[in-house]
């Protein structure tokens, strides 16, 4: 019976072509706007780090106090004395401090220009914390934090540039005038959003060049690359000056494994405020917040208001053609009264008059679904026009996404067609053939 | 024409008219709120910025392997390099004015601070006003084509240099007008004394230009969009910025030229395609978002006019086929074409009608709850009236054909079986 109410179904769609082709659009359009912006949405929404977003914690300490904090939250990123309080403390299984850095590489060979290169300065934890995936060697040891050493690890793009994607451990390079040895080869590896660097970045920009140990970094003074926020009075000068300063430039993350290790390492970034309270350094009650890497996100509000409010707007859009679409078919079922009494008189049940409308909607669904993936396909090439194009290339056309397009116009015009097929379904045989 | 019978009919079409009227509200809630937000950030992308943006360029530059900003020594020889650039810019064919500057406006790379009339203030204290500097030499004017307004401008006597991170005096400053209004409502900014970032050193107005946006654009600079102090100040670190204007015309070859140019003047140096940005990339960069925004406001207001119209005309023909032999009837009994007419026009503008006075309320929520979420402001009546009047004149566009249709039905249609 389904093939056959699916034939007079399609055949219904070509008795009127205005009719169905202003459905067909309607509903076209509608999915189409709403899948293109969700694509976008749902690239921006997602969690970067699926598996272990719920153990990866960045703490912030308050050292700007109530007078200059903002509105009563703590700074987004840690000053140079408290990350390194919290890093000497040792107080989580693993714990990492990060601040982008901007070098320049100089390539053997023939390229005798130097290239421009950005990258972090990590801990040796950052790695593992982040399940980092390595092409060649790994990270560098704790205890080369410890010594400083000039070990780095290099993206797998940098290799291919430097060294033409062969085994470069152990090999030198030179980075903004200092020799350092690779220690590891990234395989691809930017997750998105860059939850670990909010501070600096928002969330998405190209793959991070390499990863140097944030204790050679600061021994050769590097500056951070990224954001820097000062309060108050700022009388430094040069880098000692401004270690000691309240800017804030350093992000701080720690892996916490359960609640008790999560409440553990709360109460003691209060112990340590309040440690730093009594000294004289804080007038002010502790402050600080734990946040794990979704709450970050919502805090550092990643997802971009251009995509919700995009969102929200193709939403009212396609509920507007859906209620178009009701509108149509009860006109479309209706005109078919007389058909439908007949169909009743010969012995038809309600219930099956129900179906053979609901599938008839059905189709018209799929063509809108075909048409939506058309326009969605279009849509997700011209979403560059709306978006950065670093947020442009995350909405893309996959397997998902086109199941979702059809699934979602099929089910949304059936639900359309509840009404109308049911006032088709209720139509009195007798009336219609009486009146013809 | 009496409007009990008209009522009347509608009941037994209660879907619909239901289906019609909602359509409308929604429509006319989103077109509305859609017409609204395109309105603010157009308004928001043609906003001047102060500068002469036609032949104005940026370099962005970076050193290999230069000494630290952070020893005195340093900080000389960076400064050094920096003269030397400079110098060979300005001796570039073609180039008007160089000056170096740590961000043009729209770059959304700004270096804040405040400035405030009291001395040593301590933080947290409000007395101050925020402000973003530019940190630049005596070409600054002529180079972002400013306008002064009061007071002089930078000579070659006024301007230092310092190391990227210190925070030295800043005996002189130029203000924008706005900033001086702020801070001496009374007109006499130049030649006053204010102290910037809590220190306790003063700095004295030298002068005035008419108007120069911060570099931000985001929502966080909101508040201090105009407020631009000039400080006669090189920056030494291992990057440099120069702005740079060509003469009318010669925009691009100085463009192309100027990489080479400063690679002849020193190798050991990072400019990539990035490195050179025309004015006028660096707007379409910062607006992108807004320019985009308005288009797709604008694609999907058209979109849905076109489909709200499209199924006032299905629906209304429906009914014209239904209704076939009681126009007929109507016809017969002596109805001229013009009230069959009339009569359809005037039931699509009584439920249009109904539809806009939900959609006004709906556009008015949906305004309130944007502005609770992504600072929107509220939508002025003009938008409401007019996005109400187009939602009836679309109504009763949409219906004309299938109305037209309907009086044209033969009164002798009612003599017929239908």
């Amino acid at each position: 019976m389904f093939a056959y109410y699916l034939d007079l179904g399609l055949r219904s769609l070509r008795r009127n072509p205005a009719l169905t082709a202003l459905m067909v659009l309607a509903i076209g359009f509608g999915v189409a706007a709403s899948m293109i912006t969700y694509s976008v949405f749902r690239a921006v929404s997602g969690n970067p780090i699926p598996d272990k977003s719920a153990q990866l914690f960045t703490p912030q300490i308050d050292a700007w106090g109530p007078q200059q904090n903002l509105k009563g939250e703590p700074a987004e990123a840690l000053n140079y004395i408290d990350a390194m309080a919290l890093l000497r403390a040792h107080e989580a299984k693993r714990q990492t401090l990060l601040y982008p850095v901007a070098l320049s590489v100089l390539p053997g060979g023939n390229r005798e220009l130097p290239v421009a290169v950005s990258g972090y300065a990590v801990g040796s934890d950052f790695f593992p914390m982040f399940e980092v995936p390595f092409r060649y060697g790994g990270a560098w040891r704790a205890q080369d934090d410890d010594a400083r050493a000039a070990d780095v690890v290099i993206s797998d793009e940098l290799n291919q540039k430097l060294f033409r994607g062969a085994d470069s451990t152990g090999r030198t390079i030179n980075l903004g005038g200092h020799d350092y040895r690779v220690v590891g080869v990234t395989n691809h590896w930017n997750p998105r959003p860059r939850f670990y660097d909010l501070f600096s970045t928002s969330g998405f920009a190209d793959e991070p060049d390499f990863y140097l140990p944030y204790s050679r970094a600061l021994d050769l003074r590097m500056r951070t690359n990224g954001s820097n926020s000062c309060r108050g009075k700022l009388a430094y000068t040069g880098w000692d000056d401004y270690l000691q300063s309240n800017c804030v430039w350093i992000t701080a993350w720690v892996e916490l494994d359960n609640a008790a290790a999560v409440a553990r390492y709360h109460r003691f970034l209060e112990a340590y405020a309040a440690d730093q309270q009594k000294a004289g350094r804080f007038a002010w009650p502790p402050n600080v917040r734990l946040r794990d890497v979704m709450q970050w996100l919502d805090h550092e509000h990643v997802v971009p208001p251009e995509s919700r409010i995009s969102l929200a707007v193709a939403l009212g859009f396609f509920l507007i053609c859906l209620i178009n679409t009701v509108g149509l078919l009860l006109a479309k079922f209706l005109r078919r009264a007389g058909e439908i009494g007949v169909r009743r008189a010969l012995g038809a049940s309600r219930r099956e008059i129900y179906t053979q409308y609901l599938i008839e909607a059905g189709t018209v669904g799929l063509a809108g679904g075909v048409l939506g993936l058309l326009l969605t396909a279009v849509g997700v090439a011209g979403v560059g026009i709306l978006f950065p194009p670093q947020i442009a290339q995350l909405a893309q056309l996959d397997v998902s996404l086109v199941g979702l397009t059809l699934i979602v116009a099929i089910a949304a015009t059936v639900c359309a067609a509840f009404y109308p097929s049911w006032r088709a379904a209720h139509v009195q045989p007798a009336w219609q053939l009486k009146s013809s | 024409m009496k409007l009990h019978p008209m009522i009347a009919a509608l009941r037994r079409h209660k879907a619909g008219v239901v289906l019609i009227a909602l359509q409308i509200a929604l429509t006319l809630a989103i077109v509305c709120n859609a017409i609204f937000i395109i309105g603010s950030r157009i308004e928001r992308v043609n906003r001047p910025t102060g500068l002469d943006e036609s032949n104005l360029f940026l370099v962005t530059q970076q050193w290999v392997g230069a000494p630290s900003a952070d020893t005195a020594d340093g900080v000389e020889k960076l400064d050094v390099m920096q003269r030397e650039d400079l110098a060979a810019l300005r001796n570039l064919p073609g180039v008007e004015a160089v000056a170096p500057t740590n961000s043009l406006p729209l770059l959304n790379s700004s270096w804040t601070g405040s400035v405030s009339l009291k001395p040593d203030t301590r933080p947290g204290d409000k007395s101050g006003t925020r402000t973003a500097y530019y940190f630049t030499d005596e070409q600054a004017l002529s180079t972002m084509g400013l306008k002064l307004v009061a007071g002089r401008a930078f000579n070659a006597g006024d301007v230092r240099h310092q190391g990227f991170r210190d925070n030295p005096p800043r005996p002189a400053l130029i203000v924008t007008k706005a900033l001086a209004d702020k801070l001496f409502p009374k007109g006499n900014a130049v030649g006053s004394v204010i102290y910037s970032d809590g220190s306790g050193a003063p700095s004295t107005i030298i002068g005035v230009v008419e108007r120069l946006q911060i570099p931000a654009t985001g929502s966080w600079g909101n508040n201090f969009t105009w407020y631009s102090t000039l400080v006669p100040t090189r920056l030494d670190a291992n990057f440099t910025r120069y702005a740079v204007r060509t003469k009318p015309g010669q925009l691009d070859a100085v463009m192309r030229a100027v990489t080479p140019m400063l690679y002849k003047v020193d190798p050991m140096r990072v400019l990539d395609d990035d490195s050179v940005k025309s004015f006028a990339d660096i707007r379409a960069k910062a607006y992108r978002a807004d320019v985009g925004m308005a288009i797709l406001m604008g694609v999907i207001c058209l979109i849905l006019i076109a489909v709200t119209a499209a199924g006032i005309v299905g629906l209304t023909s429906f009914w014209v086929g239904q209704r076939h032999r009681q126009i007929g009837v109507r016809r017969a009994l002596g109805a001229r074409k013009l009230d069959i007419l009339h009569y359809f026009q005037l039931e699509n503008l009584l439920i249009a009608g109904v539809g806009a006075v939900l959609g006004v309320l709906l556009a008015i929520g949906l305004n309130l709850w944007l502005i609770t979420r992504y600072e929107m402001s509220h939508l002025p009546v003009l938008y409401v009236l007019v996005g109400t009047v187009a939602v009836l004149v679309l109504g009763q566009a949409a219906v004309f054909v299938p109305a037209r249709r309907a009086s044209n039905v033969s009164p002798v249609s009612a003599t017929r079986a239908a």
